[in-house]
């Protein structure tokens, strides 16, 4: 087992190779004529005005942490799915009573417009 | 015999010593690894000529066909112009994650190769959590995405990264609860595992049909679905809607970097029909796969081009969705049916009663799911036709805009 993680760590590693060697190479083989209009942020040829790192919608908050919920909810099924065909009939209940609850949670946002998207 | 043993064993054939074990595995694992990393980079170049082909057919265009045979090798000259373009770092850009994005994401990428079965004894590591290892990567993809979309500190990127935490997190959560379901029904989270798990024996024979497909296409659908979302592919390439973002994430990146992002985008979403090969389409398993080896590498090929090219067919013919429709379909519609489909599965394959019952009832609940996912995007697409018929059909113009009738006799 623990020599087949080996295998995952050298294709890390490779697949990190090849992304960098590529950009280096690409860096090394194209011309370089850097001017201060070329490295200019690109807006369809409008100057940008401020900054742009701005204030986003709260909107993009509430997905997150709608997401990091469900996320950990189903790192929690893997678990009971693996283990599925050595539980009891009682245990599955239990499982499913931890999905409805959540799943009560979805629609409790549900209706309180965190799902919505105006 | 796995590959890596009958390589190991080649070695020791021809001389390597038996106490240095530590080293003829890591050789063995090191040319296991290169040669699959840079076969993906082939499959890539072979990827981008499919796609160009695939939609170009749709547009009644004839696509590249001027370099190489059927313009084979247009990729090729692609990567080659790539190559020689000048490697622009736009100065006011977070340099660390702007550098750092477009590795990320083909690292995430290649990294997926290594759990996928190629056949009976193809496979890079057969780990026991390959599916969560999946999972896990993908999260790489949206990391990548977004530090690109940051970094680049241009407004058109930075959209695109507010809308890769809407979208591809959103999509995540119905696709591995999709994911689940195989999982389920094996009780293994190993890819080989659920693909020697899709057999059908009739007899001592093994038909190799017995696709998960058959019993859950509720959660095929599902998985299909999320995966084009995750993939960023047409009806839901709102991150790199061209028209309203120019390219996106990836829009300051030039040259080998933005040849990256693009090998990265096409690997991912072969991988993404390549888990669906897996979990739900039987990966290698076919007619006589099991007496012919050779066979199960081409099934499991043929299989997941064959899923690449309907991915194609619908990036070519479908229009893309709004931001709207998109959060409100993953959360309203996907979540909820997924959620109930996995509690479903769990009760019912737990009663007690003649195990052929349990099937029926778990493929009736499937259909159940796939009848509202279908019924559900039929209204919607009745509802846009019909928007789209009153904004575009200008009743004041009919009766002037008449083709010119020409009458008999001239």
């Amino acid at each position: 087992m623990l020599s087949q993680w080996g295998f995952v760590l050298i294709l890390s590693a490779i697949a990190v190779v090849i992304p960098v060697a590529a950009i280096v190479l690409g860096h090394f083989l194209g011309p370089r004529r850097p001017d201060p209009i070329k490295t200019d942020v690109y807006e369809s040829g409008v100057e940008t005005i401020g900054d742009t790192w701005v204030q986003f919608r709260a909107q993009y908050y509430l997905i997150g942490l709608i997401f990091l919920i469900f996320d950990v909810e189903v790192i929690f099924l893997f678990p009971i799915a693996v283990a599925y065909a050595d539980l009891s009939f009682f245990s599955v209940i239990a499982a499913v009573t931890f999905v409805i609850i959540l799943l009560l949670g979805l629609f409790l946002e549900w209706r309180k417009g965190a799902l919505e998207w105006t | 015999m796995n590959w890596s043993d009958a390589l190991i064993q080649l070695q020791y054939d021809l001389g390597a010593p038996q106490e240095l074990s530590w080293l003829v595995e890591g050789v063995t694992y090191f040319i296991g690894a290169f040669i699959l990393a840079n076969a993906a980079l082939i499959l890539a170049l072979l990827l981008i000529w499919i796609t160009r082909k695939v939609i170009s057919r749709i547009q009644d265009r004839i696509g590249p066909n001027r370099i190489g045979p059927y313009g084979l090798f247009q990729t090729v000259a692609d990567a080659l112009k790539l190559l020689s373009k000048e490697d622009i770092t736009p100065a006011s850009a977070d340099k660390i994650s702007y550098l750092l994005a477009p590795v990320l994401s083909v690292v995430g990428v290649l990294m997926a190769l290594a759990v996928i079965p190629f056949g009976p004894a193809l496979i890079g590591a057969d780990l026991n959590v390959a599916v969560l290892y999946l999972v896990a990567l993908g999260s790489l993809g949206i990391m990548a995405a977004l530090m690109a979309g940051w970094g680049s500190n241009n407004k058109y990127a930075l959209l695109a990264g507010f809308r890769v935490v809407a979208q591809l997190l959103s999509y995540e959560i119905p696709m591995v609860l999709a994911m689940l379901a195989p999982v389920l029904l094996v009780g293994s989270m190993s890819m080989q595992r659920i693909s020697e798990a899709q057999s059908l024996y009739l007899g001592p024979i093994n038909l190799g049909i017995g696709w998960f497909i058959f019993l859950l296409p509720g959660a095929f659908l599902i998985y299909l679905i999320a995966a084009l979302a995750e993939a960023e592919q047409t009806p839901f390439d709102l991150l790199e809607a061209e028209s309203e973002l120019i390219a996106g994430f990836h829009i300051e990146y030039s040259g080998m970097k933005f040849a990256m992002f693009f090998l990265a985008q096409f690997l991912n979403s072969f991988f993404l029909g390549a888990i669906a090969v897996v979990l739900f389409l039987g990966g290698w398993q076919g007619p006589f796969a099991a007496q012919i080896p050779l066979l199960g590498p081409i099934y499991f090929l043929a299989k997941t081009f064959l899923v690449y090219i309907v991915i194609q067919w619908i990036k070519g013919t479908f229009p893309r969705v709004r931001i709207d429709q998109m959060m409100q379909f993953a959360w309203k519609v996907l979540v909820p049916l997924a959620l109930a489909l996995i509690t479903a599965q769990m009760i019912i394959m737990k009663l007690p009663l003649p195990i052929w019952i349990n099937y029926a009832l778990l493929l009736a609940a499937n259909i159940a799911v796939v009848v509202a996912v279908l019924n559900i995007l039929g209204s919607y697409f009745e509802r846009e036709q019909v928007r789209s018929k009153r904004a575009f059909a200008p009743r004041s113009l009919i009766g002037t805009m008449q083709p010119v009738q020409s009458s008999s006799g001239d």
